[in-house]
């Protein structure tokens, strides 16, 4: 019993990023527990996925065939049934918004241990997690108890696993009940809108740290001064002072300009999944250990409002 | 129908702040109603408002300390507070999901709510899996991160919008009873009116013991141990401008410049 499960995720018929992640995070233990790399596919067209998820280092993969879309109900009574079959040591779940609609049920209906977002994995004699807490200020490990346990991890924290692999794939029947009381109805996109900031090459994004609405027409004096897309961090959108059109993140838009300069933005996570891929990165923020500076190609540790018009200034 | 909202305090980590042992040292650690929860409540108070719900009630754990709190949630709305605690919660680092689930599973059954509603995950440990968990464990439907909710009253069904990455929301329909988890922008919670603070004085917060709740300490021992805490490494290689604002203002132009995005 020291195999490892991981659960691939797929949306609107492609496979997820994350999947092939979960590949790597999986092998990686299943190599410290000395087991094999089992996964598991449910819903959609698993057969096609099952060829894509058949890379390096994956010794089985399992189909299960159920559902059309994403269900938790579906996923769960899947990922359940393929534990009772395989007995694996750890299941290795991503931690999207579809993984934490599943994962805790799977933890809770098997009891096992469950821990969320991982950011890194190490097996050595029982299980080891690394996370992050107070909005990625403090790492920290944390011992897992139990001969078996279940967690989820961080997108974009381990490589693609890539080539060909020669795992066994075969359909599995997890014996669904799909008479289940959640039912999805459809997708939305959300926030078209007039300007499509993932086109953009210049863009000014504004974070908390503007404070007030009102303070919000020195940044557009900004961004006409210097022929920018405004662009902004979740706050902004909850708050409803910019449409859902310019937010930047995960849940967002992903931007690619040659230019981002954040302002007043601190640099979550789930922000920084919108925009690590600009070309320079230019962070203006008051507090010098902002995790923005650390994905920053340039800094000002400084006032946003005393920074903002001098810059105006240089431009007008 | 009945609202259960789950509401946590919680702590908020100065910009500036030192590490004793596999903690934040006290003394740069600020307390807060949790950011999700407060899209919850809103949630919930709005359901009350809208004429769905009869009772809003909240449901914490935490120590006394915690109160403060609370009542910023009963200032907002919510009828009467439940606030679990036992001694030996103060000596576990880290509550694991299971615990949380244990203690909030007690509480469901002594309020028999029509809907749990839970912020989507705590500010401080960033779990996000307690509602969900919660969910399964007493056998209600569920939905997690949910970023628009309407209630329909004659069918008794939750339709939701639940918001996926990328911009693309599921549209999802969600039998009650059920916990559903909130996302922050769901609505706009409301600040506390001074009304509000002084009603909230009068209102009920009901301290449980795990005696009360039925529980014992088997029922809070944690999976999880915290090992170490430390401040993550920078691989930054970022270039900060030296100088006042007029200074770093030029730099920067100055590279903008260079760059071609600007002139």
């Amino acid at each position: 019993m020291s195999d490892i499960l991981a659960v691939a995720e797929h949306r609107r018929g492609d496979l997820r990023d994350v999947s092939y992640e979960l590949l790597t995070a999986g092998r990686q233990l299943a190599d410290e527990t000395g087991g094999d790399l089992h996964v598991a596919v449910v819903s959609g067209d698993t057969e096609s996925f099952a060829d894509d998820l058949n890379r390096e280092g994956v010794d089985a993969i399992h189909t299960v065939a159920d559902g059309e879309e994403f269900n938790h109900d579906v996923y769960a009574q899947a990922v359940e049934a393929l534990h009772a079959e395989l007995d694996p040591e750890v299941v290795v779940m991503p931690n999207s918004v579809n993984g934490l609609d599943y994962a805790p049920a799977v933890a809770n209906r098997l009891d096992l241990p469950l821990v969320t977002d991982a950011v890194a994995l190490d097996y050595d004699d029982g299980l080891t997690v690394t996370r992050e807490m107070y909005g990625s200020k403090v790492e920290t490990t944390v011992d897992v108890a139990g001969d078996q346990q279940a967690v989820t991890i961080r997108g974009a924290e381990w490589p693609a696993a890539e080539g060909v692999g020669d795992a066994d794939i075969s359909a599995f029947d997890a014996d669904i009940d799909a008479d289940a009381g959640s039912t999805v109805t459809g997708f939305e996109e959300v926030g078209g809108g007039d300007v499509d900031i993932s086109e953009a090459d210049f863009i000014v994004s504004i974070g908390r740290g503007i404070e007030e609405e009102e303070n919000l027409p020195l940044i557009e004096d900004l961004v006409e001064a210097t022929d920018a897309t405004l662009a902004s961090s979740r706050p902004i959108v909850d708050n409803g002072w910019l449409p859902k059109n310019r937010q930047v993140g995960q849940s967002g838009k992903v931007v690619t300009p040659t230019v981002y300069l954040a302002i007043g933005i601190s640099g979550a996570v789930q922000h920084v999944a919108g925009m690590k891929g600009a070309d320079n990165i230019v962070a203006v923020n008051t507090d010098p250990n902002a995790p923005i500076f650390d994905i920053a190609d340039y800094g000002i540790v400084g006032d946003l409002f005393e920074v903002v018009p001098e810059l105006i200034e240089q431009f007008e | 129908m009945k609202v259960l909202v789950t509401v946590k305090e919680v702590a908020e980590v100065a910009d500036d702040f030192e590490i004793a042992g596999t903690e934040v040292d006290e003394r740069y650690l600020e307390y807060d109603l949790n950011e999700w929860d407060d899209y919850a409540v809103e949630e919930a108070v709005q359901l009350k408002e809208d004429g769905p719900a009869d009772e809003v009630v909240t449901v914490t754990v935490g120590p006394e300390r915690s109160e403060e709190t609370i009542r910023m949630a009963l200032a907002k709305g919510a009828d009467r507070a439940v606030r679990v605690w036992d001694d030996a919660l103060e000596d576990v680092d880290l509550l694991d999901v299971e615990t949380k689930t244990n203690l909030l599973k007690a509480v469901v059954e002594a309020e028999d709510p029509d809907l749990v509603l839970s912020g989507v995950q705590a500010g401080d440990d960033a779990f996000g899996a307690t509602g969900v968990s919660l969910a399964d464990e007493i056998g209600f439907q569920w939905g997690a991160v949910v970023n628009a909710l309407d209630y329909d009253d004659e069918e008794n069904v939750a339709h939701v919008h639940r918001e996926l990455e990328g911009g693309v929301e599921e549209l999802t329909d969600i039998d009650l009873p059920a916990v559903l988890t909130i996302q922050t922008g769901i609505n706009e919670p409301r600040y506390a009116s001074l009304r509000g603070i002084r009603q909230a004085q009068s209102k009920e917060i009901a301290p449980k013991s795990l005696d009360d709740l039925g529980l014992d300490s088997g029922s809070i021992e944690s999976d999880l141990d915290l090992t170490s805490m430390y401040e993550p490494e920078s691989e930054s290689d970022v270039e900060i401008f030296d100088g006042d604002a007029s200074e770093t203002a030029g730099k920067l132009a100055e590279v903008l410049t260079e760059l071609g995005v600007a002139e």
